[in-house]
């Protein structure tokens, strides 16, 4: 299958020291009953780590998980990361307890969306442009 | 029903509301008419509140005689910071403290480490040294007010902290009254803030329990919590029935320190959620005190009935708060609040409307402290006790709590007990089970959420947030690095030695974690040095 039609591959992390890992297992849940190839890195991910997986994952898309309200500080620390490693067309997700206020600078960091409390699964599904099937692999 | 001496239950029950101090307000309704302490079935008057199994209440005049304590739970930035907002919450009327730490003190690491970066004192108080802890409780008269205290990996070395913060303060312990969270089940369940293997992250608990037994009995030793099962997806059942379970393998571990049930049993509290479903949260507390009375009676041969009372305190539920008009958010935690205090609990903390965006502002937190008063002043549902009891749905739904906790209570005997389970990740998957079925109920539209799924707004309104200072992590770390600095070098690295011994020979180690405080070894280095013996959790947390 040619790199464009295979399911889309999709990195999950909760960066950072909070636990509050239901939403992301949700997710992960979710994306891979429709269709997507999740691979869920877990808990307490320091950016360096979260990076090297994306890297070694092939993927297409980063989830990040954060409600710690470390955002500002873990997000760009991340897409710095991104550019040095090469995997800037990586598409960076943002999901957890994020103010108003810095949602347009997440975005101008390079963040392609955050998903506040209340977004469906179908949604997020439909953002990273999965199929509805689940997927094989 | 009678008892040896021929009293009725309801004697009894007279007997304890006359002995009982009067009804601070006249117990009338707006309109002038009188209510009764207790409405109950004349022909089968069944169980009186006061009484085991306590269905009814753990005291014969309930909220009618005593209010609830509110209690919101606070700390953010810096200790002085932290101590200012709580000095604020005495001020306004609140008659307990609630602390709130960091995230890296929840993991029991200091402020300089650099997995902390971004974190400190962001979600709650920054706590690194004894001097931090002293900062805290500045003028703050601790044998007056009550202090809660939500921590529990490194929950014995703050105890630590604390004790010897209040002792140098001239407090005496015996006096010290409050609550420290210390519920590591509930970490490895659904919250995630591990640092020890289970088995010595139980017996830390274990030590607080003896130790304070022994030296500060006043104080709740473990808050046996289900809120973070509930807010971590679980149903209500199954918060009931893991929180009881957990709360029955610390009194297991205890008995087999040699302590009596009834020297230790009566300083267990609970911390409950208050979910949306407004019966089903009520028959849930209901039926949370029977199983904990039959169980600790029947089981454990507690004969003290302070053994047998459940006390709880309950928290609106979070995960319910919504970013979308987020005022609405005030209309849910009332009816989450009002389900606690009919369900009788013993202190409350009503969320404040825009928690779903940040730390609370002065502004939310006051009103959410007003809705608790609101309850507790004008709506006169404190007036007579259990006011739902005998509701046949109410009844219903309690027995029907019952029975699904006792079915859970069986599967994990069967899987060998609570360690096997937790090991075998048995309530990590019920709970993601239930989280991801409501998830769908959503995403299909069987459930709706106002302002989400339906009566959208188009205009998003945004509030005024509190914005925690990034200057704090960096005061933080200087303050830190002087204190290291400034110790008495070989008390110190003597301190941690003594705390690593302990651990070995394995003895309780409070006596050498207060003697580290007062030589000002941090949170990070005494859960560095235990877990040089203890090891820490590296089992896959996903």
């Amino acid at each position: 299958m040619s790199h464009l039609t295979r399911a889309p591959r999709i990195v999950l992390a909760k960066v950072g020291l909070d636990g509050h890992d239901r939403g992301v297992k949700v997710v992960a849940r979710g994306l891979r009953d429709a269709g997507c190839h999740v691979i869920y890195a877990g808990l307490w991910q320091q950016p360096e780590a979260v990076v090297q997986t994306v890297g070694d994952e092939d993927a297409d898309w980063l989830g990040i998980s954060i409600l710690s309200g470390a955002h500002m500080t873990l997000v760009p620390r991340i897409m710095e990361l991104l550019e040095a490693a090469g995997l800037e067309h990586v598409q960076v997700l943002l999901g957890g307890i994020i103010p108003d206020d810095d949602v347009p600078k997440l975005q101008e960091l390079g963040v392609a969306r955050v998903f506040g409390p209340g977004t469906s699964i179908p949604e997020i599904a439909k953002f990273v442009g999965a199929v509805g099937e689940p997927s094989d692999d | 029903m009678s008892d040896t001496n021929g009293t009725s239950a309801y004697e009894r029950w007279r007997q304890a509301v006359d002995a009982a101090p009067p009804p601070k307000f006249p117990p009338t309704t707006i309109s002038g008419r009188t209510i009764e302490p207790l409405y109950w079935d004349e022909q089968n008057p069944g169980e009186f509140p006061g009484q085991f199994p306590y269905t009814r209440g753990v005291h014969a005049t309930m909220h009618r005689g005593r209010l609830w304590t509110m209690r919101q739970f606070a700390g953010f930035g810096s200790a002085q910071q932290t101590n200012e907002r709580f000095r604020f919450l005495v001020e306004k009327g609140q008659t307990g403290l609630s602390t709130a730490f960091d995230l890296p003190t929840l993991m029991g690491l200091d402020s300089d480490d650099p997995r902390c970066l971004g974190e400190v004192g962001r979600l709650g108080v920054a706590v690194d040294t004894l001097d931090d802890m002293q900062r805290l409780f500045r003028d703050i008269d601790l044998n007056d007010i009550s202090v809660s205290m939500t921590i529990n990996a490194p929950a014995i070395i703050i105890m630590a902290f604390y004790l010897a913060a209040a002792e140098d303060a001239g407090f005496d312990w015996k006096n010290l009254r409050g609550t420290i969270q210390a519920d590591i089940l509930k970490e490895f369940h659904a919250q995630n803030e591990i640092v020890f293997p289970p088995e010595p992250s139980v017996k830390l608990v274990i030590d607080l329990i003896e130790f304070c037994t022994h030296h500060v009995p006043q104080w709740n030793t473990v808050s046996v919590s289900g809120y973070h099962i509930r807010e971590a997806g679980a149903t209500a059942a199954q918060e009931l029935a893991f929180t009881l379970a957990d709360g029955f393998h610390y009194i297991d571990k205890t008995l087999e320190r040699g302590l009596d049930v009834d020297d230790f049993a009566p300083r267990l509290s609970f911390f409950f959620n208050a979910h949306n479903d407004f019966f089903e949260e009520i028959a849930k507390y209901r039926a949370a005190r029977s199983l904990w009375a039959e169980t600790l009676r029947d089981k454990y041969g507690a004969k003290n009935e302070a053994s047998w009372k459940l006390r709880f305190h309950a928290q609106t539920a979070g995960c319910s708060l919504q970013d979308k008009q987020p005022e609405v958010n005030l209309m849910r935690v009332a009816y989450q609040a009002m389900a606690a205090v009919l369900g009788g609990c013993q202190s409350l903390h009503t969320n404040s409307m825009d928690e779903v965006l940040a730390l609370p502002s002065e502004h939310a937190v006051t009103l959410a402290l007003r809705t608790q008063q609101v309850l507790a002043y004008e709506t006169g549902i404190t007036n007579t006790v259990d006011p739902l009891g005998g509701s046949y749905f109410v009844e219903q739904s309690t027995e029907e709590m019952r029975t699904a906790a006792q079915d859970y209570f069986r599967r994990i005997e069967e899987l060998g007990g609570m360690m096997t389970a937790i090991d075998q990740g048995f309530f990590r998957n019920e709970i993601a089970n239930a989280a991801f079925a409501q998830q769908q109920e959503l995403d299909v539209g069987h459930k709706i959420i106002v302002g989400v799924h339906r009566f959208v707004e188009e205009e998003h309104k945004p509030l005024d947030i509190l914005e925690v200072d990034p200057e704090v992590e960096q005061e933080q770390i200087a303050s830190l690095r002087q204190i290291k600095e400034s110790r008495g070098q070989d008390e110190w690295l003597r301190s941690i030695d003594d705390v690593r011994r302990a651990a070995e020979n394995n003895e309780n180690l409070l006596p050498s974690l207060i003697a580290a405080a007062r030589a000002r070894a941090t949170v990070g280095e005494l859960m560095d040095a235990m877990a040089e013996v203890f090891d820490r959790h590296t089992a896959a947390v996903v």
